[in-house]
């Protein structure tokens, strides 16, 4: 095992490891350039082990996507559209309202939604839509609005990020979800985003909702024309963040999902390429309670797969996932709980049923060590 | 010996035996797992070549007596819905993977129950006449070939050689043990005659490959059971090329109605290792792509694969158990490449296009 790691080029960042040191933006370059996916894996897991033993993580929640009219329409995106196309919609809030009364019977306790940059809905429809599903789910958590969409509202409607994050919390929201961070680095927001608030603004925002008490996770878009060296500067901008406020509870790094984007050309990421994602964010982001595999973006082998490379959660049940599906993911759009315990447990792995804020629900034990 | 000394033995070159097999089967975690079988394939392969092959599977029919309860693509033959292709459209499939770079055909169909020897004699020859390698006939096919005729296995296999045919795919190999294969496939031919097949094709000049279907009824000590039979052969005749294991798929099938099956990826990469690392003898071991994705394929190349199968420009038979996977040529090359290695496309064979010589 040491020879492997040798041979890699890895014996330095092993010992760092070990000795459970930071390590730098040279380490993770050096970490995204080795080809033995096994070595940066095995390395991963060591941390993963360290910080969250066997204990793997998932959610009952539903997604919903308010709207996809977007005015920023990023060239990675295959979910915007701009108003008045003919795919455009905008759910009222008594169709929101709907959606979560459907599925009252499940034991859903996470609301988790987002929608596009709307150029026009009033802020009281915010409100009203927060309010709307905490009247028919009281006791649900509400994941809510990227940072992009409150810089959005905050400038709409001419209040403060703050002032907005403290409307939108009295009127039910949980927490933020980490989207919108794409790559902070310019060059890439230019040339896929130059509409979307920059990696500054973003880190800002999620800075402020930390102050507030409200927790946020954060992503990567990675596998598109971001370089190595770029995606390293946003796992660095992270971890500083992250040193400030401690409001981050989870990474999820994001695999671009080329079909349907302005970006088609390209051919999206690969497997070794995934779990060196999810490893390197483990190895750097020494300050990050969890690391996320999103199934919905990676599929469920490679998601249970990135259990033993540096991932500890698996995220949730998810349905009606609308946003990657419209760019050609190829996974289902549901997997059952029963079926995310069995991969966790074949994994070797202990399946934990959590809330939005890692609070254990439910251990489904008899994980068989492998 | 510990579960760790066995795979550390068998890193250096020295064969497991079936009782340390079940004790790493059993113990054994993912990466040491994953480094023994990677350090096999590294010791049998230095070059970093993984190859691949540009073939088309063609099914000549889809008519079948077997009715295996895994298989969603047969059609029975008192049902009137089953094809035989017509040698028209199997001349046109082969000269447009000619035109794809593709050097074999990849020939099965089902158990017809009257075509007679005659009529494959004459499939083979047309093809033969074309110049593509033609890889076909698994041992079920000749098998029943030689119960229509009356002839015996060699008398068989000799006539399809003398044809034209060039080598035998290694289907029809599902677990090869008979409790396994009396409730899932209880027409087909035995584990017996399935090796029996192969050590006779072997003994007459032709390479094939063997396969393992897993991940339904059978036990670990039965998958032993199977790579034991196929190791014993090998030691015997040295005539298989590569191993090729894949899970069942389930959909649409009689086994996957009557109990919910599924192997996770990381099920499959476990298997794939032990496999490489049972099968000393087998120089080959591939990845399964089509049933797998590509990115779990990509990642077999850690886990004991130096592989990627075909390109199958025409794939039928997974394609009616629910799996859609596609992978084009330049697809497979970059998926090689990103994983530090080097793609070749080779033949049946394993040598390389464009290479004399053998690399086996």
């Amino acid at each position: 095992m040491k020879n492997r790691i040798a041979e890699a080029g890895l014996a330095g960042i092993h010992d760092k490891v070990i000795a459970g040191q930071r390590l730098d933006g040279k380490d993770a370059l050096q970490l995204y350039r080795c080809t033995d996916i096994l070595a940066v894996g095995y390395l991963a897991n060591l941390v993963r082990e360290r910080i969250n033993g066997d204990r793997t993580y998932f959610i009952y929640n539903q997604h919903i996507n308010y709207s996809n009219i977007c005015t920023n329409l990023c060239s990675f995106c295959a979910f915007g559209r701009r108003k008045g196309d003919a795919l455009a919609y905008e759910m009222s809030v008594d169709e929101v309202k709907e959606k979560v009364r459907a599925r009252l019977d499940e034991p859903i306790v996470e609301i988790h939604m987002v929608g596009g940059i709307h150029p026009d809905l009033p802020f009281d429809y915010y409100l009203e839509l927060l309010r709307g599903i905490k009247e028919v789910r009281p006791d649900v958590h509400i994941q809510a609005f990227t940072c992009v969409e409150i810089a959005h509202l905050a400038e709409l409607y001419g209040r403060s990020a703050e002032q907005t994050l403290t409307a939108l919390r009295q009127a039910g929201l949980g927490s933020l979800p980490g989207g919108g961070a794409e790559v902070f680095s310019p060059r890439i927001r230019e040339k896929t985003c130059k509409d979307k608030l920059s990696g500054e603004d973003w880190l800002e925002v999620a800075k402020t909702a930390h102050r507030q008490g409200l927790y946020t996770n954060a992503t990567m878009l990675y596998g598109h024309l971001e370089t190595l060296e770029e995606r390293v500067e946003h796992l660095l901008a992270l971890r500083g963040a992250q040193d400030e406020t401690g409001g981050f509870l989870a990474f999820i790094p994001l695999a671009f999902h080329p079909r349907n984007t302005a970006l088609s050309a390209l051919s999206g990421p690969t497997g070794i390429d995934d779990l060196k994602n999810i490893a390197v964010a483990r190895l750097v982001l020494d300050n990050f309670p969890h690391i996320k595999a999103y199934w919905v973006m990676i599929g469920p082998k490679l998601a249970q797969l990135a259990l033993s490379f540096g991932a500890d959660d698996m995220d949730g049940t998810v349905k009606e996932e609308v946003i990657t599906h419209m760019a050609g993911a190829e996974t289902e759009q549901a997997i059952g709980s029963t079926t995310l315990i069995e991969l966790i447990r074949e994994a070797g792995r202990l399946p934990v049923e959590r809330t939005t804020l890692y609070e254990t629900i439910a251990e489904h034990g008899d994980a068989g060590h492998r | 010996m510990s579960c760790r000394d066995i795979l550390a033995a068998s890193a250096a070159g020295q064969r497991i035996t079936d009782d340390e097999f079940l004790v790493v089967a059993e113990q054994a975690g993912l990466y040491d797992l994953a480094w023994c079988a990677d350090a096999i394939r590294q010791r049998l392969h230095p070059d970093k070549v993984v190859s691949y092959v540009i073939d088309r599977n063609v099914n000549y029919t889809d008519i079948c007596i077997s009715a295996c309860t895994f298989c969603a693509y047969f059609k029975a033959p008192e049902s009137g819905d089953g094809m035989v292709l017509d040698r028209g459209e199997l001349l046109a499939k082969i000269e447009e993977t000619k035109k794809l770079g593709g050097t074999q055909i990849l020939l099965q169909g089902g158990l017809h129950p009257d075509l007679p020897l005659g009529w494959y004699e004459d499939m083979v020859a047309a093809i033969k006449a074309t110049g593509i390698h033609l890889h076909g006939f698994s041992p079920p096919e000749i098998v029943h070939f030689a119960e229509l005729s009356g002839l015996s296995i060699g008398e068989v296999i000799g006539r399809l050689i003398a044809a034209g045919l060039d080598s035998i795919p290694g289907g029809g190999a599902e677990i090869l043990s008979d409790r396994v294969r009396r409730r899932i496939a209880p027409r087909k031919c035995s584990a017996d005659q399935w090796l029996e097949v192969m050590e006779e094709a072997h003994r007459q000049g032709l390479r094939t490959t063997a396969t393992m279907m897993f991940g339904h009824i059978e036990t670990m000590d039965e998958r032993l059971e199977h790579l034991r039979r196929l190791r014993e052969l090998q030691d015997r005749t040295g005539g298989f090329t590569a191993f090729i294991p894949w899970p069942f798929q389930p959909d649409h099938t009689a086994l996957g109605r009557q109990q919910h099956y599924s192997t996770s990826g990381q099920a499959y990469l476990r298997m794939l290792a032990l496999s490489r690392i049972y099968l000393d003898n087998i120089a080959n071991i591939q990845a399964s792509w089509v049933t797998q994705g590509p990115k779990i394929a990509q990642l077999s190349l850690f886990f004991g694969a130096n592989d990627f199968g075909s390109t199958m420009i025409e794939e039928n038979v997974v394609a009616a158990a629910g799996i859609s996977f596609r992978l084009s040529e330049h697809e497979i090359r970059r998926l090689v490449d990103d994983a530090g290695f080097i793609p070749r496309q080779r033949y049946m064979d394993y040598r390389l296009v464009g290479e004399r010589g053998g690399r086996l």
